[in-house]
């Protein structure tokens, strides 16, 4: 791959700063983390690309997260990062400045716009990878991701087309340690004309689910539960350990867990210290939220679950007996002086 | 006006086979549904049609056998039906497959409003729609909650962000994807099944849509898949024996390390 540096982030790796009212998300700093770590290998530059209005703490800290270059483009207009504007202001950017690589989170907003950009410049986009390398022969981003609704990871190149464009889910990649010491370029852009067809009437500010994203102990649910009813007791776990509860995808779809409980690649990615996980066989989507868990304890009846090929614990039992014992101890143990402390331990 | 609704055929059990060449899906006829997502855009393309007096369309790509799920569509209130089916269009990623379609769309003569389902459950990736969007040059809203107050030159839609709801008013035509129970879904009756088995089904190859075989399939995609693997496993695991009791009582051990 051609590092030519004459145009600011010309053949480098990008990844787009996505803000919310100035405030950068965290899924670009673990974005930057990564590119940094392959611009190091590749010597390519990494550049930043931010619409809208950041203050100079903002910048600093893409800089410190890796960032050689920031690409900033502060027309009032993209303030809120809106889709339209922002896919014309991307898709100029890629064509005047074509950088290798363009990483986007995959949130709300980076879902529907990644995609926009990718068409608008006829090149390919790798949706929601759970690994990202550059192929030491080739120079090309291998992008891997879950795929084919089973036990498969596939990794995926863009060869001809550019940039190589992927998206990647919040909470998947760690975040970098910043290093105030980086020096990096600030470099204002013009922006092309800019259209929008879409007109903002209101905004419903819900808020935020009780992030099991930010979870320190979560207890998750499959279809081993066999009932609602006792979700009951997934829950009554995971209040005893403060923690909150998951769930996978099949128990969101039957209706009996709100969708912001599930865990998975197209839930929440989660990085607990403990993760419970009752009655879940393991398919990759679901694995593929849990990665960054420190401690997995599966529970299945079934010895062959592909779950317990991630599990640090295993435990082959019926989850809802082991459950309820396990509660019932623990309220016992929390009455005698509650858990954790010196006296009750055993 | 004319609304198309573009929906996908997905494996109905988790059952996927990959052709060892291509690495691709082996689409099969037996177990195959419509995507969930997509029923719900079938759902508002039929409730918009019948309110407003416009064309509905339902526009697929995939093997012949997917006849039967557009066949389904006619009988959900669509008024006609065009499947995409020739071996140049298999492997296609989801630009090919945006691509295909919106060149099938320019075919019709255009649409006002095109209807897809959030996102398909095989591959997850939610690209396709906005992708489409954006090969016809129209207008995008994603993650779709609710669609109200349609007129000849916009609408009025709500959707998901990360941050809560959001109500936009849209410029035609617009591409919009809709989430899961946007709308309602009925089966249809003994009626709306004599209508669909009479409304026409047209299967259109890559020669009738004019197509360039280095923009279609998996040719013209610009991603290709290199390897598959299985994930690694963890190295270090162990296993609690015993009875349940004494399971209850290692897992208690182990969650009082952690949690203090």
């Amino acid at each position: 791959m051609s590092c030519d540096t004459a145009l600011p982030g010309a053949g480098g790796l990008w990844v787009l700063a996505e803000h919310d009212q100035g405030r950068i998300l965290p899924v670009a700093f673990e974005l930057l983390g990564r590119a940094r770590q392959l611009a190091d290998r590749m010597i390519c530059p990494v550049a930043a690309i931010l619409p809208g209005t950041v203050d100079q703490a903002g910048v600093s800290a893409l800089i410190a997260a890796g960032a050689d270059e920031v690409l900033t483009c502060a027309d009032p207009a993209l303030d809120n990062l809106p889709e339209d504007p922002c896919t014309d202001l991307l898709s100029h950017l890629v064509r005047q400045y074509e950088p290798a690589v363009f990483l986007i989170g995959a949130t709300h907003w980076g879902r529907t716009v990644a995609p926009r950009v990718a068409a608008r410049v006829h090149t390919g986009l790798t949706a929601d990878c759970t690994m990202l390398d550059i192929d030491p022969k080739t120079g090309l981003l291998l992008q891997t991701r879950p795929a084919f609704g089973g036990n498969l990871l596939a990794t995926i190149v863009t060869e001809r087309h550019r940039p190589q464009m992927a998206t990647v889910r919040p909470g998947v990649l760690p975040e970098p340690v910043r290093d105030t010491s980086r020096r990096g370029r600030l470099l204002p852009v013009e922006p092309p004309p800019l259209t929008n067809r879409l007109a903002e009437l209101s905004r419903l500010v819900l808020p935020p689910e009780q992030g099991i994203a930010a979870a320190r102990v979560i207890v998750s649910a499959g279809r081993g539960i066999m009932s609602q009813k006792n979700l009951a007791l997934v829950r009554s776990l995971a209040d005893l350990l403060g923690g909150q509860m998951g769930v996978s995808r099949p128990l969101v779809d039957m209706g009996w867990a709100p969708v912001g409980c599930q865990i998975g690649q197209t839930g929440q990615s989660v990085a607990p210290d403990l993760l419970i996980a009752c009655g879940i066989s393991g398919a990759i989507q679901h694995i593929a939220g849990l990665g960054q868990a420190r401690m997995l304890v599966a529970i299945n009846t079934d010895p062959e679950a592909p779950i317990f090929q991630f599990a640090d614990v295993q435990v082959v039992a019926d989850c809802v007996p082991l459950l309820r014992q396990l509660v019932r101890d623990l309220s016992a143990r929390r009455k005698d002086g509650g858990l954790g402390s010196e006296a009750a331990a055993p | 006006m004319r609304i198309v609704v573009c929906v996908k055929q997905v494996p109905g059990t988790n059952q996927v086979y990959l052709d060892p060449e291509t690495r691709s899906i082996v689409r099969e006829a037996r177990h195959a549904v419509l995507n969930p997502y997509d029923t719900f855009a079938v759902a508002w393309a039929a409730r918009l049609g019948s309110q407003h007096g416009w064309e509905t369309l339902a526009l697929s790509m995939g093997i012949p056998a997917v006849e039967k799920l557009l066949r389904d569509s006619l009988c959900r209130g669509i008024d006609r039906a065009v499947l995409l089916t020739d071996r140049l269009f298999a492997g296609a990623d989801t630009w090919a497959t945006a691509n295909t379609l919106a060149m099938a769309v320019r075919k019709l003569g255009g649409a006002d409003l095109v209807l897809c389902g959030k996102m398909a459950i095989d591959g997850d990736t939610a690209q396709t729609g906005p992708e489409l969007a954006e090969c016809l040059g129209y207008a995008v809203v994603t993650d779709v909650t609710d669609i109200k107050e349609v007129s000849r030159s916009q609408v009025q839609v709500s959707r998901h962000t990360e941050s809560g709801v959001q109500t936009l008013l849209v410029r035609l035509p617009a591409v919009l994807t809709v989430a899961k129970d946007s709308c309602p879904t009925r089966m249809p009756s003994i009626a709306d099944l004599a209508r669909g088995a009479s409304r026409p089904l047209e299967c259109w190859s890559a020669a009738n849509l004019g197509a360039d075989p280095d923009r279609i399939g998996q040719r013209g995609s610009p991603t290709r898949v290199v390897c598959t693997e299985t994930p690694p496993m963890k190295k270090q695991s162990r296993r609690l024996e015993g009875t349940l009791e004494q399971q209850a009582a290692s897992l208690e051990c182990i969650i009082r390390e952690i949690v203090s």
